[in-house]
């Protein structure tokens, strides 16, 4: 990569529609080389987002910068190319001359027979695209994103609507091409996608980012055990202050600590303190998942 | 088009300057061109079904003569031909609206194809299409024995062909307007009536008075007048002339703000 810029600089970014808040204040730099996973539920702000990044729509409030410069330049130039999921095609067009009339539209282009290979739809290109498939259709979108040979990639949604055969067929075309320098910015609402692609996910709600880290540590998020109990008037800032605890919420009388060490904790509760109905529950990714996506607190 | 050198991992980073003209390719409008001509339902309604009319309609009045001469049959011929052009033209042009219900003008704005660029394959396709129809209607009726001066052949297939670009105008009007996939389906008897009124399917003077008032108002009525004027030798008049030019401006410059208002970002 010659460029030295961030793949991705969003700041501050906000959007709404009528009185619905879309995105709210969100900022995310990516670097280049970088697998993002931008993992929130429907209406979380992920389309949105992604919208501003490419271009096609324009923030209330903020910047966009890729690779440092505009959406739009990054677009012209091939450097950022995308698959959306409203992005239509022309059902009367084969697979081939849809991949060859899109490549006119730019000064250069990798040759069509390498994209069409790459995403995995060379046995098709004859074929007319309204008699495709969903997944074969979104992986005609891909090859097309591949024409470029663009230094980001851009994937909304991309296996929505597939079956289970296709989704694994459009990560294997993928993860193929996973290579060297580009990066890939891609909104699912599929957790285990997120978690076998990506290196690093993003978690979005309500339009913010409410966790972002490498799988590892999002993952560590989840690692943990939440201990519940019945406590009026606690000590907030004494139970965090506590080895193993990761966050401590106060709900009226309940509290709620997770923690890598529930015995502790549960131990710490039952002899130095008033606690009662004392609760210990196990979380995993997707309950992280969802407490970080839906509940009210995040982390 | 060229392939680059190596791989990304190599030496070579890509071509990344713009596109010339926009992303204006001739090959782009070639397999636009091909993607016309392979749509049944548009060969149909533009080679096919005037041609027919002709034979139908024209060719039963074989020997009958206009006021100077002339044949009738070429007198129906080059309305058709007109008719013929509109439908061409407007169709390519409305294509548009199903491209936008399809999803694609959103897909090409994610490749450095600048909107205008795509209206001038469009345009281009659209007066391709026009001309292939006047010149079809032209062989039918050659074929089945009109016979009248070269002069005529040219000067009313040039009228009727320029003419139709008014339509390809109104196509894109209609395309931008809203987008529908079957959007030939309600333009298309929108269209038939308008050459009713332009006097493609039977003269405006056979019509009542109060519509033969209404019809000089209408959008086919200039570029009929104008297209049979080499033939009749009437002469132009102005009132078919400012109707033309009128209906242009009238269609252009709608489907130029429909366009401004579709390609904003928003």
């Amino acid at each position: 990569m010659t460029s030295t810029h961030p793949a991705v600089e969003l700041d501050g970014l906000t959007k709404s529609f009528g009185a619905v808040t879309a995105v709210d204040g969100l900022s995310l730099r990516v670097q280049p080389g970088e697998v993002v996973a931008f993992l929130g539920p429907n209406g979380a702000g992920k389309t949105t987002t992604i919208d501003m990044l490419l271009g096609l729509s324009r923030p209330d409030t903020g910047t966009v910068r890729v690779l440092g410069g505009t959406p739009d330049d990054a677009v012209a130039r091939g450097r950022v190319a995308a698959v959306l999921q409203t992005g239509g095609l022309l059902k009367d067009l084969t697979v081939g001359e849809t991949v060859e009339m899109t490549a006119h539209f730019y000064r250069h282009t990798r040759p069509a027979a390498e994209v069409l290979e790459r995403a995995g739809i060379t046995d098709i290109a004859a074929r007319v695209v309204g008699r495709c498939s969903g997944g074969q259709q979104q992986r005609l979108r891909f090859a097309l994103a591949l024409l470029p040979d663009p230094d980001l990639m851009v994937l909304d949604e991309p296996t929505t609507g597939m079956d289970v055969e296709g989704r694994r067929d459009f990560w294997q075309a993928l993860r193929r091409d996973a290579r060297r320098g580009r990066t890939v910015i891609f909104a699912t609402h599929y957790l285990d996608e997120a978690d076998a692609y990506a290196d690093r996910i993003v978690l979005v709600r309500q339009g913010r980012i409410v966790a972002d880290g490498t799988t590892a540590e999002i993952k560590n998020l989840a690692a943990g055990r939440t201990v519940r109990a019945t406590l009026p008037g606690a000590d907030q800032a004494a139970l965090a202050a506590l080895p193993g605890v990761d966050a401590v919420e106060v709900r009226g009388d309940s509290v709620l600590v997770r923690t890598g060490d529930s015995d502790a904790i549960a131990r710490h509760l039952l002899t130095r303190t008033a606690a009662r109905d004392v609760e210990i529950t196990s979380r995993n990714l997707e309950d992280a998942f969802l407490a970080l996506t839906t509940a009210q607190t995040g982390a | 088009m060229t392939a680059s050198t190596s791989t990304r991992t190599g030496v070579t980073e890509p071509d990344r300057r713009l596109p010339a003209l926009g992303g204006f390719a001739p090959g782009a409008l070639r397999i636009e061109l091909r993607r016309v001509l392979r749509n049944r339902r548009t060969l149909a309604f533009t080679l096919i079904m005037p041609g027919v009319f002709f034979l139908i309609f024209g060719l039963p009045q074989g020997g009958q003569s206009l006021d100077n001469g002339r044949p009738v049959t070429a007198y129906v011929m080059i309305s058709l031909a007109v008719y013929a052009a509109m439908v061409a033209t407007t169709s390519v042009g409305g294509a548009v609206a199903t491209e936008r219900a399809l999803g694609w003008s959103r897909q090409l704005r994610l490749t450095p194809l600048r909107p205008a660029a795509y209206v001038a394959t469009k345009l281009i396709t659209a007066m391709s299409l026009g001309l292939l129809a006047v010149v079809v209607e032209f062989l039918v009726g050659a074929v089945a024995g009109v016979r009248v001066p070269a002069y005529v052949w040219l000067l009313s297939g040039l009228a009727a062909w320029i003419g139709s670009l008014v339509f390809a105008a109104f196509g894109l009007f209609i395309g931008y307007l809203a987008p529908a996939e079957n959007v030939m389906q309600i333009i298309g008897p929108v269209l038939a009536v308008l050459a009713m009124f332009g006097g493609l399917f039977v003269p405006v003077e056979v019509l009542p008075d109060v519509l033969q008032q209404v019809a000089t108002f209408t959008p086919v009525y200039g570029m009929g007048v104008l297209a049979r004027a080499p033939l009749t030798g009437d002469g132009v008049s102005m009132a078919a002339v400012v109707n033309l030019v009128v209906w242009a401006l009238v269609f252009g410059v709608g489907a130029a703000r429909l366009f401004r208002r579709d390609t904003a970002r928003v």
